[in-house]
């Protein structure tokens, strides 16, 4: 029969000591590979020729690894037979798990040639630089470009490209390959409906928002969950009422630059559409799927997004809808930049470990992805912009992608790109993610919100741990 | 006690044939204790071989990187002695976490295995006596059983994602069902709102695991003899007083055992439940945020690994420190053999 002795009872403290250390091994996972280093695994270069700017070794295989997310892989695969005809095989693996996969591989000196570092599990690409880790692209940028020899490749990027990739100095690090807008997004059939247009300054849109109001219509809707969501609208806005000078001194962290008279202005902007309620009941706790499907029901005409929307909100999206993406409003007539002004920039970052075998096969891909017939390719399968100029030239284009086309166009030089994000990552998506969450769900008033907002980035300028960048 | 007389006179064969040049060591007692050990030796060899590799080494590895500014992106660091911890004990968000993870310590396994032993209870004992039978559970106590245990089946990541569609404040279930009946009153933002996220994870948490006890209660209570349950009958006792005097005390062991199972799920398990559930991952304004995330954060998103690793030893001593609590508070001398 049974007892009730002390069955186990050493055995489970061990065990629960054991388990205990579920996380902490799972660190030493990694570091296991931490104190060993990688060595001459190099092959051997090729020779230099015009086609072959910088002498890939025609045998030597390539490893590539490409995220798999909203743009798929088939854009890859197709640049890989491209670069197949004329050196060694690509060996090219699609993970949504970059960071787990590969972080290990950089730490243990044998990453692949190249990797396309992004998604929600991306390596956090300013440490990797800090670290040394990443090849510089210069030799690519200064390379004859694929289909022309005598433009560079650096001159057939879209400006901002190039800039994305700098952290602090010249060298560029990262080749975004594709071209994101951020702003407000609707559905153009809505507001025609309606017979409403699209609100140039903020009292035309409170003055819509109340008119939606009455129709049972939301104003405003975002991903709750991810609240750095909002600053896709929220940061340009705050560049057009005091100036993109003002999105410097917050990228370079300086003292008092959250306490802008622009920021409290924009904060209040915001602060005001909830106070009103315009914003979709429910919103803080929306992650961004939900929110985004709230939006295509129609239960809110806005919602700050960026281009990728119009692809992931896809199988909720209604035929008519008619996605598109306009610049946020402006504040009022005495704002510095004006109502074109949006923020785009490079993303989908593609980075070279300068450990890897074939840094010249890494690069050489990179020219044949950068080639128009690529560039084309990539438009027309994914619906997203790339880096390379003129390459959605004449394509018949979706209602969204070519909204953004155009405001990137109308926006000429009044392109914000607030660098904040990439920088200071823990910055800006916790901290003051976590603020603006708070603030929207009118938990917070403006002024709190951003004596707390500078008070973060003061503590993150004081950590000596986080690598500072400047715009130069 | 024939069989002792006989060891003693092995014993002392043994000790006799011990002389000088007969027999030596292979014929004596040491030598067949050396024989035994090595039998047992040859079997654990290779499992502790592997616990020494995998478990053992890494947890040394640790403390050593916990003394590191290790990025966990490349492979040179300096030592920096007890820095991180230093940092640590000035880190708000740390003790933050720290706070919610207690939290959890103390209303998880309340929760979970309260629940887990009335279900139990009232699946074993609880029902309707039958004819000839002095304790069994409630009409249909079989389905409830499967029906309980159903939630353990899934993955931890599904039952987050499951419960984070549930929760959703527009066209969520939960908000669903209470406008359905007219409680449209008592909607909530749930998980986006501060003062309601953390018991929300809690309760997806609570069941989550409720299955998992109500099982393992299930068990030792079908170990009770039922003559016992046939006395407390005959002598009166009510459902109550057989559960708190008789039931509860006969498997001590094994609630003891689902507690610190149940503190090191609040420990540890909730990473997945608040990365996958919670705002902006601990949010909030961080009012979910537990060290295991924190140190997700700081390792895999910030390039912090060496302070990371020091979180963890932190959360290695809490561990440490509960389980060593659990067992000690539940010690009692006096055993019931049945």
């Amino acid at each position: 029969m049974g007892s009730t002795s002390e069955f186990g009872r050493r055995d489970l403290i061990k065990k629960a000591a054991a388990l205990g250390l579920v996380t902490v091994p799972a660190m030493s996972a990694l570091s296991a590979c931490a104190t060993s280093g990688g060595d001459d695994r190099k092959v051997e270069k090729g020779k230099k020729t015009d086609s072959n700017p910088f002498g890939v070794n025609e045998k030597a295989g390539l490893e590539v690894v490409i995220f798999d997310g909203g743009f798929g892989t088939q854009y890859a695969k197709d640049a890989a037979k491209d670069y197949e005809k004329k050196y060694g095989a690509v060996k090219l693996k699609a993970t949504q798990d970059i960071q787990p996969l590969l972080q290990p591989r950089m730490v243990g000196g044998t990453p692949p040639d190249l990797v396309d570092n992004s998604g929600a599990k991306a390596m956090d690409a300013a440490t990797l630089i800090a670290k040394g880790q990443i090849a510089d692209l210069t030799p690519l940028l200064d390379a004859p470009s694929y289909d022309d020899p005598d433009k560079k490749v650096r001159d057939i990027l879209v400006p901002g490209t190039i800039e994305m990739g700098q952290y602090g100095d010249d060298k560029c690090y990262r080749l975004n390959y594709a071209f994101t807008t951020y702003g407000v997004w609707y559905s153009k059939k809505t507001l025609e409906d309606n017979g409403w247009e699209y609100p140039k300054t903020w009292d035309e849109m409170l003055a819509l928002c109340a008119k939606a109001k009455k129709k049972g219509i939301a104003g405003w809707t975002y991903a709750g969950k991810y609240p750095y969501y909002i600053a896709f609208a929220l940061y340009p806005f705050i560049a057009k009422i005091g100036g993109s000078d003002v999105i410097k001194a917050i990228d370079n962290l300086e003292p008092n630059a959250w306490k802008h008279d622009a920021v409290l202005k924009a904060f209040e902007a915001y602060y005001e559409l909830e106070a009103k309620g315009y914003i979709l009941k429910g919103t803080p706790g929306l992650d961004h799927i939900q929110s985004q499907t709230q939006w295509t029901k129609g239960k809110a005409l806005f919602i700050p997004n960026g281009s990728w929307v119009e692809n992931e909100a896809k199988a909720t999206t209604p035929k008519d809808f008619e996605v598109t993406m306009a610049p946020p409003s402006s504040l009022d007539s005495s704002d510095k930049m004006p109502f074109e002004t949006i923020w785009a920039k490079a993303d989908e970052p593609f980075i070279v470990p300068k450990q890897a075998k074939n840094v010249e096969g890494g690069l050489e891909m990179l020219r044949v992805m950068l080639s128009k017939k690529a560039a084309q390719n990539f438009a027309e399968l994914v619906s997203s912009l790339t880096c390379v100029q003129g390459a959605t030239d004449g394509m018949d284009l979706p209602p969204g992608l070519a909204s953004s086309s155009q405001a990137l166009k109308d926006a000429g030089d009044n392109v914000v790109n607030p660098r904040i994000r990439d920088w200071y990552q823990t910055l800006d998506k916790e901290k003051i993610g976590g603020i603006l969450a708070e603030m929207m769900a009118g938990r917070m008033k403006p002024k709190e919100a951003v004596s707390a907002i500078q008070k973060a980035a003061d503590e993150t300028a004081k950590d000596d741990s986080i690598k500072k960048y400047k715009h130069s | 006690m024939a069989t002792d007389s006989r060891v003693v006179a092995d014993e002392t064969t043994a000790g006799t044939a011990k002389g000088p040049g007969v027999g030596g060591f292979a014929a004596s007692r040491h030598y067949r204790t050396f024989v035994k050990y090595r039998f047992i030796a040859g079997f654990l060899a290779f499992p502790l071989a592997l616990y020494g590799v995998f478990v053992i080494s890494p947890f040394f590895q640790t403390f050593y990187y916990s003394l590191t500014d290790w990025t966990g992106y490349s492979s040179d660091f300096a030592f920096i002695g007890l820095d991180n911890f230093g940092r640590l004990l000035e880190d708000g968000l740390f003790w933050k976490a720290l706070g919610h993870n207690l939290v959890l310590l103390v209303c998880l396994p309340l929760l979970a295995l309260g629940l887990g032993l009335f279900f139990a209870f009232m699946l074993n004992v609880g029902g309707r006596h039958a004819r000839g039978e002095a304790a069994a559970g409630v009409r249909g106590s079989h389905i409830y059983k499967i029906v309980y245990f159903f939630p353990q089946v899934l993955s931890v990541a599904i039952i987050a994602v499951l419960w984070g569609n549930i929760y959703n404040p527009q066209g969520g279930l939960l908000n669903g069902v209470l406008n359905a009946v007219g409680l449209s009153s008592l909607e909530q933002n749930w998980l986006g709102d501060p003062g309601l996220a953390l018991s929300c994870v809690l309760a997806v948490m609570v069941w989550a695991n409720v299955g998992f006890y109500v099982v393992l209660f299930s068990a030792a209570m079908g170990s009770i003899p039922r003559d016992i349950y046939e006395a407390v009958l005959l002598d009166g006792a009510s459902r109550m007083t057989t559960f708190f005097r008789i039931t509860l005390p006969l498997i001590r062991d094994t609630v003891q055992t689902g507690w610190v199972y149940a503190g090191i799920m609040a420990l540890e398990t909730c990473f997945a439940y608040v990365h996958i559930m919670t705002v902006n991952q601990g949010g909030p304004n961080y009012s979910t945020l537990v060290l295991p995330v924190y140190l997700y954060n700081k390792a895999f998103r910030d390039g912090q690994a060496g302070y990371a690793t020091a979180v963890g030893v932190a959360l290695l001593l809490v561990t440490m420190l509960f389980a060593v609590v659990a067992m000690g508070l539940g010690r009692r001398r006096d055993r019931i053999e049945f």
